[in-house]
Order: structure tokens, then C-alpha cells, then sequence
């Protein structure tokens, strides 16, 4: 085993510094040692998705990524997205349109979702399926997720023009 | 069910669907669910987030042997390893009971369930040693260091092969590999069948799945040594039952050992059996006097939950020339796995195949009979549908067969061949009593929404222009809330037809309403708290519902068998009128007022027609705090304790109804339209039966074309991780459009029906009769399931050469 690395990270815009082992994934880095356990882990194997967080503002799997290989960098994950009381619009959507039934891949479709939308912002209904191809979920069928991820963009395009326009 | 329960029920039933005609409708509304947003802002507390001081972490030696002998386990040098804490053999394991799963049935056999394998391995991936150390990679270091000698035995693979005298058994105390054997019998269906005209047969084969929720099982089990009390934290769907296990098990009392689910992951069955880890856990951390987890990866979910719907059905339908049915024969080998899981036992799933096949049909004639096969495999469980995706697979492919024979639409085939609506309750070739249940109503629904004749001319053109396009319908019933007289596993002991509420408003006018059940997904926190405000008058935002406890009800045992709205919806039902009655009562004497003129609604009584009011919060200060505000002898408890139990249950019906265009290059299958009418009774939440009944549908469509799980010659599972076992992404599952029928039940309280499975009960049937039309013109069956594109290819190909063969010998 080699020994333990010194790491600077910003998670959700709080700086940590932190020693990790060099074979700490970044899944097990999260939900561990700085106890965000909104990012699950559904396979460790890259496939489900449901381990997806943005770093340095693109979706990647933190079960394929070591922490050590992160120095540096700039990390959000789902806590960082809204609060219970005052919601993303991304949750907001999922939460009117019953995107969500366990709520285990939905940290993970969120975060997709939020970088589907910047690249996307007018994505139709099958550029979403397949921007959210990489994400498995078990139990909703992908319907109603689709339709938040709509209404969703719809809403962030209003509040744009609104922005814009004040 | 005797005409006296019934009319019994329906007295019941009247009173309530009275008073729910009367007042505006929580029961019904499209409630936004109240467990999203912790779950929406990652604040959910699945078993595996909790952490706690001191907690060690397991990780598991398991078998690579799909049936040997362990001659010699050397774990010296793990114990040794940085960071373990304890190494532990079935050896160090002998003082706890082994648990066996009983049925009362015949020719059953049971097997022991331990924490480890001892003196012999059944599967791969079965837990041989348990290392315990301080972190899980740590604990994985050490599993190199062990030394296990094996013995291998004969595989026992393929299940027909197992039931020979031949072959190699896998539980000396059984004898046999043939853990179950059942028949089914009404009339004479072999007199029957040789004297009807028309005949249609097949081999089918529903090839094993495996559930896959999304959060793998995770166990932690926490220890007070002090007072020698465990709690085991489990992604369990029924932790009533795993608290009453372990109870016999390490021989504690409940009052010691609590068993909480909190926020589970997806379960669809996989997570309502116990587990050898789950035993594992709890035992360790009494050892060890500290905590101690377990949380799967998803390798070794795919090796050792339970798996499902591995069935081999040869059988045969018979009408005569008119399109009527007149017998059906059946011969179904299941293969269960390894062991008889617990408590479902290894009957479940391949009796509920027979006991389903003549599904919504009348046909006089029924020979059913099944043998359940013990191969060395992972045991198979409840998985959604349990038995009944096979079942209805044969039973509505060979409709479909029969009426390519008869020349008949096979819709009109079904509607003739169905229970009418005013044959009701109608009992099945099986023993099975529908009770009204809506089949021609649903058939017909999903004909409508797709206008059919239209689609049909659209299929004609479609194949004239030389493109595979077929049209395919499923129909079928299940049983729902299933009562105290009807076991949901045949013979299976445990007592599966209750619920309980309790309810409560505590001094600071708080209502907590406490269940058995648990949610793993289904929203039962909104459903239920809809069902008691609506029935005690509160608002649902109100209403805390715990659920997935153990010490919440004195006896309870989880959510399966699309029970929980049924039971857990009527204990709720009585136990929040008996409440509201007591709130009537208290507020009476504290308004000086005839009950007759108070209404409780929106969280507070009030005298009708006046401002004169209590909010709950007062008049639980008033009853509770404030002395002397009501006599001693007047005095109640705003609380009751409910346990609802239905008896006989009820059934839920649908028709699913799937359109696929298949490329005839590819072979790649486009499902086009899918719609399900389905009843699952009086809705409490559309929003969220609809949520079900699309992920039913799409665990459906994954057995349908995706899902298998392939073990070779060795009895390794050649598909042990997501990019080999493929459930179906956003891309592959269509817009599912739902029509309700709503037939309240009339043997349930408050109408429900329950649901939960059925989507997966149809789409298999519906995507396989679709994909089968779609070949029809190229003289092709489907019998096998997943029809993947390489099996599709497989088929053509064969065909061409059979047609090649057969040209051969005629020219
Ligand atoms: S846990 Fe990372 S992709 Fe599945
Ligand atoms: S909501 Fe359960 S896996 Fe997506």
C-alpha cells in the first residue's frame, strides 16, 4: 500500500484539504470523508450512472475517477444543486413530475440532467433519451423523467429571457 | 369466498364508499409525493449513507465453485492482515440456528439457510468466510490471503437434467433435486384435448432474470452492549419478517432485536427474502460488540440475490371449431436455484406458473402440474410478477397461436373466450376465484385508445410495403391484498394477511401513523397519509407515517405481493375513523356540543355553521395537558390500533397492448406504442399507480428483449456485471400511455385493489405476441424469451433452412 496523498478539492465551493490513500475512488471520497452521501454508487463499474457529479463543470462517473487524481479541482455534486425548502428548478421539475420513485439514480439524473441542459438548452424529447442513456433506472420507466428534464428547460429558458429582458 | 363473507364485506364496503361519495377527495388526488424532496436534495438516509462511531466493515470470501466440497479453509493469514478485526467460518458460526424456509404442502422439501456455506458449496458467489475489518478495502485485502480447498462436484445446470435419478444432488436431506412437485386438475383436459379440433402446443422457456435495483442490499447492524440489543439497519422490504428470523436465529427476544428499513433503494423482490449476509451482519456485531456493515457492489448482487422467472412450460390449449377454448395441459419445471429461500420458500414462483395459466379465460378443463428444481445456481425469490410473467406469456401466446389457426383476430378470440362481466366470482381451472374483475372492460379499453381496426389496416399496409410490424395483446389477472386464508407462498406458515395501523395524536396535536409496511420506492408515505387524512381529517402535510420498522406494530412483515395499499390502506381506514371518533367526542365535551354538529376536516373540528373551532393542537392540549378541561372518566387517548385484514384479497387486471416495428436488417426491435388499461380499484394517487404501472411495464419490456442471466457448463454466471445483464436505458422504452379502468373492489375496504407488479405480468406476453405478428409472414414462433436480436436471428435463420430442407424434398 502506498502512502496517503494530500489533496485540495472544492467540493459544492467549499475548499478541503484532505490525505487520502492513492486507491480512494472519488465515489468512496464523497460519501466517507466528507459525508456527502447524495452521490450513490449503484455498480463501481462506470455503467449506472448513479454516481455522477460534475467536475470542473462536466458530468463524470466519481466511481472511475481517484480522489488523489482531483487535486485541484472544482467538484458539485447533488447537495450543492438546491435545498429542500428552495429547490433547482432541474428538482423542481422532477419533483411536480413524479421523476423519481426510490430516488437512488436521481442524484445521478439530476446532475446528468444539469449538464444535458447547458450543452442542450433546447434539447427535444429524443436528444433527452439519449442524453440520459448512461443513467439506469430502475423503477420509473424513463417517462416522467423525460418529462421533468422538459419542463426543466422550459423553465430555465424562461427565467433566461426574463433575466435578460431586467 | 361463501356468499355470507361476501355479503359481509360488502356491508363494510357500503359504509365506506358512502362517506367517501360525501366529502371532497384526498383519496383520489394527485398528492406530490412528501418524500421527495429529502430525496430530491440528497438527504435520503439509505442504510449504506449511515455511518456510525467505531462501525467495521465486512467483506465476503464466496465460492467460485458452482458445487463442491470445502475439504480445508486456511485463514491464518487474513487474520493477521492490516486492519481485520475478526475471520469468520461456518466453524465459528455453530452456536446460531440455521432457518428454514416450512410449507405445509406435500412433497416439499426444505433446505437449511446459514450466514456461511459449511462442508459444501451450491453456487457461485454462495459467502464461505466473512473477514471484519476497519475499512472495506481493507476487509477486500484480506480475502486474498485466504485459502479455501475445494472438492468440485458435478454441476447441475440445466434443470431438466437435474430431475433425472442420475443426477448429482445438491441437498443429501432432500433426496432429490426435485424440491416441490404440485397438479392442479378440473375435468378430464387430456379426454378433451383428443377430441378437439383445434390444437395448438409449444416448449416455452422464460429464460432467469435478476431484479437489479438500483442501490445493491446493504446491511448494518448496530450493537448496545450494554443491554445486549441489536438493530439491524436493512435495504429490506421486509424487515417484519427478518426481525422474527433473526429472533430464532440468534435466539433473542424482539423487545432486543429491532429491524428499521429507512429510505430503500428499488426491491422488486430481490430484498424481500432473507439473506446469509443479513445473518452475517447481525451475528458479527453481537460477537465483535460493535458495529459492523455490509454493503454489496454490484458484482456480487448479480452472483447472490435472489433471482427469478426460470421456467421451462410445455403446454398445450384446445377449442374447438367455434374459437372456444376447451382444456388446457401444462407441465412446468422451475428451476429454483440452489435453496429454498426464506420464507417464500422454493414453491413460490413455479406454482404460481400453474396456478395462473388459465388466466382470465374460461376453459373447462385444467391439468397444471409443476416441479420446482433445485439446480447450483443462486436461489430464486419473489421478483415482480413472480410466476405469473410466464404464465401469462404461454397462456396469451398460445390465443395467439390459436388464432392464426382459426383464421380469427385474436382480440375477438379473447373477448369470446373471457369471463363476462356477469359471470363473476368464476373460478379457475386452478382453484383460483376471480372476484369481479374487468377483463373485457380493460381488453376493450386498450383496443380503443389505439383505435385497433385502424391499426390493423395500418399493419396491412405496412406489411404490403414489406415491413415487419405487428401488433400484440396480453391479458391477465392477479391476486392483490391477499387476505389470512390464502397463503402468498402455498403452505408457507407465516401469516401474510394482515396489517397494522396505529395512529396517534400526541400532546402537541401531531398525528403519527405507524405501519408494517415498507417502501422501497412506491411513495407509501404519501399514499398512506392521503388514506388517513382523508379518513381522519387531517391535511397530509401533516401526517408522519413510519413505516419500515419493526417496533412500529407489534407484528408486521413488509410490502410484496402488491399488498400494502390493500392491507396497510383499510388497517389505516380503521383505525383513523376510530380516532376521528374520539376526536369527536373530546371535542363535544369541550364545545358543548352534539357530535352531530362537529366536522374535523383540514386538521381541526368545528361546530358546523359557527367560527367556534379546535385545531388539533388544541384539542390535544385540552385532552392531554389542561386539567380538569375533561372529566377523568371522560378522559381518551387520541390514539387506536388497527389490524385490517381482508381475508380472501381481491384481484387487479389489465390488457397491455404493444406495437413494434422490427428492422429487417438489424433485427433490431422498435417498440412503436405500448398501452396498458388496467384496474387496480379505487385509485388513492393516479400520479403515482401510474409511476408504477411504467416501471412495471419497463422491468417488462427488459425481460422481454434484454434480460437473461447466462450461466455456462461450469455454473459460471457469464453475465455478472451491467454491461452483460442489460436492463433497458431512457432509449428503449417508449411512452407508456395509461387508461383506469377504476372497479372498486367490492371484498376491500375503501375499493382498493392494489398494484404494483402487473406491468411486468403483461409486457412480456404483449411485446412477445407483438414481435411474434411481426414475423408471422416469415412462419416463425416465438417460444423463448428474451427474444433478443441474436435469438431473432437464430429463428430466421432456422426457418429458412427448414424451408430449404422441406424444398429439398420435394423437388
Ligand atoms: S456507480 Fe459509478 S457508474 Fe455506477
Ligand atoms: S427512482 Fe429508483 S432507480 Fe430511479
Amino acid at each position: 500500500m502506498t502512502e496517503p496523498v494530500v489533496i485540495r478539492i472544492t467540493v459544492n465551493g467549499v475548499e478541503y484539504e484532505k490525505s487520502v490513500e492513492p486507491r480512494l475512488l472519488l465515489s468512496d471520497f464523497l460519501r466517507n470523508d466528507l459525508g456527502l452521501t447524495g452521490t450513490h454508487v449503484g455498480c463501481e463499474h462506470g455503467v449506472c450512472g448513479a454516481c455522477t457529479v460534475l467536475v470542473n463543470g462536466e458530468s463524470a462517473r466519481s466511481c472511475l475517477f481517484l480522489a488523489v487524481q482531483l487535486d485541484g479541482a472544482q467538484v458539485e455534486t447533488v447537495e450543492g444543486l438546491g435545498t429542500a425548502h428552495a429547490m433547482h428548478p432541474i428538482q423542481q421539475a422532477f419533483h411536480e413530475c413524479h421523476a423519481l420513485q426510490c430516488g437512488f439514480c436521481t442524484p445521478g439524473m439530476l446532475i446528468t440532467t444539469v449538464d444535458l441542459l447547458k450543452k442542450f438548452p433546447e434539447a427535444d424529447d429524443e436528444q433527452i433519451r439519449e442524453g440520459l442513456s448512461g443513467n439506469l433506472c430502475r423503477c420509473t420507466g424513463y417517462q416522467n423523467i423525460v418529462r421533468a428534464v422538459r419542463m426543466a428547460a422550459d423553465e430555465l429558458k424562461a427565467r433566461e429571457v426574463k433575466e435578460a429582458a431586467s | 369466498m361463501t356468499d355470507a363473507s361476501l355479503k359481509a364485506v360488502d356491508e363494510r364496503q357500503d359504509g365506506v364508499a358512502e362517506e367517501l361519495a360525501t366529502r371532497p377527495k384526498i383519496i383520489g388526488a394527485r398528492v406530490k409525493r412528501t418524500e421527495d424532496p429529502r430525496l430530491l436534495t440528497g438527504k435520503g438516509a439509505y442504510v449504506d449513507d449511515r455511518k456510525v462511531a467505531g462501525m467495521l466493515h465486512v467483506a465476503f470470501r464466496r465460492s467460485d465453485h458452482s458445487h463442491a466440497l470445502i475439504k480445508s479453509i486456511d485463514v491464518s493469514a487474513a487474520r493477521q492482515a492490516a486492519g481485520v478485526v475478526a475471520v469468520l467460518t461456518a466453524e465459528d458460526m455453530s452456536e446460531i440456528n440455521a432457518v428454514f424456509a416450512t410449507s405445509r404442502m406435500r412433497d416439499y422439501h426444505t433446505t437449511p439457510i446459514t450466514a456461511l456455506a459449511s462442508k459444501k458449496v451450491r453456487y457461485v458467489g454462495e459467502p464461505i468466510v466473512g473477514v471484519v475489518a476497519k475499512s472495506r478495502y481493507l476487509a477486500e485485502d484480506a480475502l486474498e490471503l485466504i485459502e479455501v480447498e475445494f472438492e468440485p462436484l458435478p454441476v447441475v445446470i440445466d434443470p431438466e437434467t437435474a430431475c433425472l435419478p442420475s443426477a448429482a444432488v445438491l441437498h443429501d436431506d432432500a433426496g432429490t433435486n426435485v424440491l416441490c412437485f404440485r397438479e392442479f386438475k378440473t375435468g378430464d383436459a387430456d379426454a378433451a384435448i383428443a377430441s378437439a379440433p383445434i390444437r395448438v402446443s409449444g416448449r416455452f422457456r422464460f429464460y432467469r432474470k435478476t431484479p437489479v435495483a438500483m442501490e445493491n442490499r446493504t446491511y448494518l447492524a448496530e450493537y448496545e452492549v450494554g443491554r445486549d440489543e441489536l438493530t439491524l439497519y436493512t435495504s429490506s422490504q421486509v424487515p417484519g419478517i427478518i426481525r422474527d428470523a433473526l429472533s430464532d436465529a440468534l435466539d433473542m427476544p424482539g423487545s432486543q432485536l429491532r429491524v428499521i428499513a429507512p429510505d430503500v433503494g428499488g426491491g422488486f423482490g430481490g430484498k424481500a427474502s432473507l439473506y446469509p449476509e443479513e445473518i452475517f451482519v447481525a451475528v458479527a456485531a453481537r460477537r465483535l460488540g460493535c458495529a459492523v456493515k455490509w454493503t454489496s457492489d454490484r458484482m456480487e448482487d448479480l452472483a447472490a440475490t435472489s433471482q427469478g422467472f426460470d421456467q421451462i412450460v410445455n403446454a398445450e390449449l384446445a377449442l374447438d371449431a367455434n374459437g372456444n377454448a376447451v382444456a388446457l395441459k401444462a407441465d412446468v419445471i422451475g428451476d429454483v436455484g440452489a435453496y429454498s429461500i426464506y420464507p417464500w420458500t422454493a414453491v413460490i414462483e413455479p406454482v404460481q406458473v400453474v396456478s395462473f395459466l388459465p388466466g382470465p379465460y374460461k376453459i373447462a378443463n385444467y391439468l397444471g402440474r409443476v416441479r420446482g428444481v433445485a439446480t447450483s445456481k443462486p436461489p430464486t425469490g419473489p421478483y415482480r410478477g413472480v410466476g405469473r410473467p410466464t404464465s401469462t406469456f404461454v397462456t396469451e401466446r398460445l390465443m395467439d397461436m390459436a388464432a392464426q389457426r382459426l383464421g380469427m383476430d385474436p382480440v375477438a378470440l379473447r373477448l369470446r373466450n373471457m369471463i363476462q362481466p356477469d359471470e363473476f366470482p368464476h373460478r379457475i381451472g386452478s382453484g383460483i376465484i376471480w372476484d369481479q374483475c374487468a377483463f373485457t372492460e380493460c381488453l376493450n379499453a386498450a383496443c380503443d385508445k389505439v383505435d385497433y381496426p385502424t391499426l390493423r389496416a395500418r399493419q396491412a399496409q405496412a406489411r404490403a410495403a414489406g415491413r415487419w410490424f405487428g401488433i400484440g395483446v396480453a391479458c391477465y389477472a392477479e391476486l392483490t391484498g391477499i387476505g389470512s386464508r390464502i397463503s402468498v407462498a402455498p403452505g408457507m406458515p407465516i401469516n401474510t394477511g394482515t396489517e397494522t395501523a396505529k395512529i396517534t395524536i400526541d400532546s402537541t396535536g401531531a398525528v403519527t401513523a405507524a405501519f408494517g409496511v415498507t417502501a422501497m420506492g412506491q411513495g407509501l408515505e404519501t399514499t398512506l397519509a392521503q388514506v388517513v387524512a382523508e379518513h381522519l381529517g387531517g391535511r397530509v402535510k401533516d401526517i408522519r407515517v413510519i413505516q419500515g420498522d419493526s417496533a412500529a406494530v407489534p407484528n408486521a412483515t413488509g410490502s410484496y405481493a402488491s399488498r400494502s395499499a390493500v392491507l396497510a390502506g383499510g388497517a389505516a381506514t380503521l383505525a383513523a375513523k376510530e380516532v376521528k371518533d374520539k376526536i369527536i367526542r373530546a371535542a363535544s365535551h369541550l364545545l358543548e356540543t352534539g357530535p352531530e354538529d362537529l366536522v374535523v376536516e383540514d386538521g381541526k373540528v368545528s361546530v358546523v355553521g359557527t367560527d367556534r373551532a379546535l385545531t388539533f393542537r388544541q384539542l390535544a392540549r385540552a385532552v392531554y395537558l389542561e386539567m380538569r378541561r375533561i372529566p377523568a372518566d371522560k378522559r381518551e387517548e387520541l390514539a387506536s390500533t388497527k389490524t385490517y385484514d381482508p381475508v380472501f384479497g381481491t384481484s387487479a387486471t389489465a390488457a397491455h397492448l404493444a406495437v413494434v416495428e422490427i428492422n429487417p436488417d438489424t433485427l433490431e426491435i422498435k417498440l412503436e406504442r405500448f398501452v396498458v388499461a388496467e384496474d387496480c380499484g379505487r385509485l388513492i394517487n393516479p400520479m403515482i399507480v401510474d409511476g408504477q404501472v411504467h416501471g412495471g411495464v419497463a422491468q417488462g419490456i427488459g425481460a422481454a428483449l434484454y434480460e437473461e442471466v447466462v450461466y455456462n457448463d461450469e455454473g459460471q454466471n457469464v453475465t455478472a456485471s451491467l454491461v452483460d445483464y442489460i436492463i433497458p436505458t431512457a432509449t428503449e422504452i417508449p411512452p407508456i400511455e395509461v387508461v383506469h379502468i377504476e372497479a372498486a373492489s367490492l371484498t376491500t375496504l375503501g375499493g382498493f385493489r392494489g398494484m404494483g407488479e402487473g406491468g411486468t405480468i403483461g409486457a412480456p406476453a404483449a411485446v412477445a405476441n407483438a414481435v411474434a405478428d411481426a414475423v408471422a409472414p416469415l412462419g416463425i414462433d416465438i417460444l423463448e424469451l428474451p427474444v433478443s436480436p441474436e435469438r431473432l436471428f437464430r429463428l430466421i435463420e432456422n426457418s429458412k433452412q427448414h424451408k430449404d430442407a422441406t424444398h429439398g424434398h420435394e423437388t
